[in-house]
């Protein structure tokens, strides 16, 4: 009956519509149909963050919605935050501070370090360790990360 | 993996909610946050014919006080909960409880029917309910009916819902200004689920402790909840946790998690100001 949907919505501040699989998860989406590969796909259940992006500015994981239930809304992806400068500082600091070397989990890190910067998160180790617990790093062991987070902050008080 | 095929059906008014499932004759399965839902479709554990997504559904939106309960729309996400102004003010238990829940993406989406209505046993939610004295609405093809917290939750994953019924709101009677709370969970890492677990309300020497992560469901124990109003110490309080059907598995033992909500208790009653 309605096994394919069509959606309408914003990607990237890019008016988008489409007709998806009903079945079709929105990380799935960006990727293929649209080839916004920044988004990565890794444990399709909601645990690594691999995945994290933003809906209507709230921060989700990619692999937990469908491209269905993103009709009407804005979506924005690391290609996104990028070419908008919102992460430009960011990146800068994970680039200073080591805080990456294979990069898989970095557009779902930035995401999510954004959501806590955003919402006025403190320069506070446990504090980030805690929010970004969610988001998988196999290769930094964490430290590197906080450190370009509280970088950032740090930097926007002075 | 990916989730097998279905229809995905998004209504915009209770009523038309339940037609839809209806029509699926079982096959059906309502969408809330789909923090839970989802995965088990990407792995194959739930194949559901429909998905009828409750997110337009303008009854379950919503957090208001009416008379001397705050009634919470189903839908009502646990972020939405974090910064409500009414749960802030009244009900500060959610306030202790709610870091606890995963990481803020997922709290962005899964909702407090959802967690209800699912049952999962290491969730926070269910054992919350039972100390706040919520009563759940349901409401189905047959009516709208009301049933206590306390008779809601009936085993691992198993509620008093129907087939094809839905949660509607979940009614908490606002504590009053001398109502105290402890809340207590340890995980392997922060935002896991729960090997052990408590949330603790007290007022007027009447305790309700919930248990939660320990056992097949959220579980009130009277015999621990009386041992504290007594009174007695904490030596003797826990030793009513033998009254708990403690499970084990790969996380942890049934000896672990009886030891574990032990330490739970103790640390959530510490941190009460009582």
């Amino acid at each position: 009956m309605s096994r394919s949907i069509d959606i309408a919505l914003s990607v990237n501040g890019e008016r988008v519509t489409a007709t998806v699989p009903s079945r079709l998860n929105l990380v799935d989406f960006l990727r293929n149909e649209l080839c916004l590969t920044g988004s990565h796909v890794g444990c399709e259940h909601g645990v690594c963050g691999a995945c994290t992006l933003t809906v209507d500015g709230e921060t989700v994981r990619g692999c937990l919605m469908l491209a269905a239930q993103v009709d009407g809304k804005e979506v924005t992806t690391v290609e996104g935050l990028a070419d908008s400068g919102k992460s430009t500082k960011l990146q800068a600091a994970f680039t200073k501070r080591n805080a990456l070397q294979c990069g898989f989990c970095t557009p779902g890190m930035l995401a999510s370090a954004l959501g806590y910067i955003n919402a006025g998160g403190d320069a506070n180790r446990d504090a980030i360790r805690k929010h970004i617990s969610g988001n998988y790093c196999r290769c930094t062991g964490y430290q590197s990360i906080v450190d370009a987070i509280c970088d950032v902050i740090e930097e926007a008080r002075t | 993996m990916k989730a097998p095929d279905f229809d995905y059906l998004r209504p915009s008014t209770l009523d038309e909610a339940l037609t839809m499932i209806a029509e699926y004759q079982g096959d059906a399965m309502p969408l809330a946050g789909g923090q839970s839902l989802m995965p088990m479709m990407n792995f194959r554990i739930a194949a559901p014919e429909a998905l009828i997504d409750l997110a337009d559904v303008v009854e379950l939106q919503g957090i208001i006080q009416e008379g001397d309960s705050i009634r919470i729309g189903a839908m009502t996400r646990y972020a939405q909960l974090m910064s409500d102004p009414v749960i802030l003010a009244s009900i500060p238990l959610f306030g202790l409880a709610l870091p606890h829940i995963a990481h803020d993406a997922i709290r962005n989406r899964g909702t407090i029917g959802g967690s209800l209505a699912l049952a999962d046993p290491a969730a926070e939610m269910p054992a919350l309910m039972l100390v706040l004295n919520a009563t759940i609405e349901i409401t189905g093809k047959t009516g709208t009916r009301k049933i206590k917290a306390d008779e809601f939750f009936l085993g691992y994953f198993d509620t008093a819902l129907e087939e094809e019924e839905l949660i509607v709101a979940i009614h908490i009677p606002t504590p009053a200004a001398d109502h105290q709370f402890g809340f207590h969970e340890l995980t392997q890492r922060h935002g896991d689920y729960a090997i052990a677990g408590v949330a603790v309300a007290f007022r007027t020497n009447c305790y309700r402790v919930a248990f939660f992560g320990v056992s097949d469901r959220a579980i009130r124990v009277p015999a621990v909840e009386n041992a504290l109003a007594r009174g007695d110490g904490m030596d003797t309080v826990v030793t009513h946790l033998n009254d708990i059907e403690f499970s084990g598995d790969l996380k942890a033992s049934k000896i672990t998690r009886q030891r574990l909500a032990k330490v739970a208790l103790g640390r959530a009653i510490e941190g009460m100001t009582l």
